[in-house]
């Protein structure tokens, strides 16, 4: 008895998890091959909403998105690839309308930045542990050179 | 000296780059269309859905293209602008009716006047689409060699009708001069 309320308890729990799945936006299956589906999900993942810039055309409802996602199934159906589709969308928004932003001329200096910063880094602390180090070296040979002389 | 110089400077140089950060609208994204050849499109006629209202017809002409739609707050705002700029009478302004309601837009043109030379009747968004249009109002500007001269998202405004369109389109003129 104590048993099937533990089992009723966890199904309970799993559904609730399950539940965000119906949350999710785009309700209807675009296609029936599995295949093109993870295609459809994936590319519409990938592009942004412009009117509710921080969505993906998959995870909002505001018509423009629709449209979008009614494109690209379309697009799917009439058999081009995710770059082509990538492409199309590009010609038309710009760079904006991808969620991964690709390195353009116009912002190489942005994909540029962490490995420039690490570099300034690793200047700056080299720079500044040999100046240390020089100055230890002197602060101990002074040392040296004051002990011996008290010695004497 | 150069200590307290150099971390001023660089502090400096990122408080400039995030001012200017601040007071950029991040909801106004550049058409790559700009400079390019603006999408052809043939869409029946909001009045007439006999006619058909094409990009082809408006070839060697300076045009505008306005979208919107009865739904859009921006376009009952930039409605009388837009009336105002018909008047000018320097370019036609082409609508472009973005997922509406037939008899809404219609009634709209009735009540608040008809600012346009013709309006296509975009019901499914797919020449919206084509045209890179994320949010009305925008307004677009394409020359007689049927390139995207310029385009305007938001309301349209007198200010931004002189500053930015009147010198654009004097430009597009000229140039069409010089070809003939």
């Amino acid at each position: 008895m104590k048993n099937s309320t533990l089992i009723r308890a966890l199904l309970a729990c799993v559904s609730l998890f399950m539940a965000g799945n119906v949350l999710a936006v785009d309700t209807e299956r675009a296609f029936d091959d599995p295949a093109l589906q993870s295609r459809y999900e994936q590319v519409t993942r990938e592009l942004r909403c412009l009117v509710c810039q921080n969505e993906t055309i998959a995870d909002s409802n505001a018509t423009l998105a629709q449209d979008l996602r009614k494109q690209v199934r379309e697009m799917i159906a009439a058999g081009r690839t995710d770059d082509e589709i990538r492409d199309y969308m590009l010609a038309r928004y710009g760079d904006f309308v991808l969620y991964k932003p690709r390195m353009t001329g116009k912002n190489f200096l942005l994909w540029a930045a962490p490995a420039l910063f690490l570099v300034i880094g690793i200047l700056a602390a080299v720079i500044f542990i040999r100046r240390r180090a020089a100055e230890a070296d002197i602060a101990t040979d002074t040392d040296i050179a004051g002990s011996e002389a008290g010695k004497s | 000296m150069l200590k307290y110089i150099i971390p001023f400077g660089l502090f400096a140089a990122l408080g400039v780059f995030l001012f200017i950060g601040l007071h950029r609208d991040p909801s106004l994204i550049d058409s790559p269309l700009i400079g390019k050849q603006a999408p052809e499109f043939s869409l029946p006629s909001l009045q007439d859905p006999t006619f058909q209202v094409a990009s082809k017809d408006l070839k060697g002409k300076t045009w505008v293209f306005n979208v919107w739609g009865t739904w859009c707050g921006g376009c009952r705002q930039e409605h009388e602008t837009l009336i105002a700029i018909s008047r000018q009478n320097v370019v036609p302004i082409i609508g472009l009716n973005w997922k509406d309601d037939n008899a809404a837009a219609q009634d709209w043109l009735r009540q608040l006047g008809n600012p346009y030379a013709a309006v296509a009747a975009d019901q499914e968004g797919r020449v919206a689409i084509d045209w890179g249009v994320y949010g009305a109002p925008e307004t677009f500007l394409i020359g007689p060699d049927g390139k995207v001269i310029f385009k305007h998202i938001a309301p349209m405004t007198m200010e931004v009708w002189i500053k930015e369109f009147l010198p654009r389109i004097a430009a597009a003129n000229a140039g069409k001069g010089m070809q003939s």
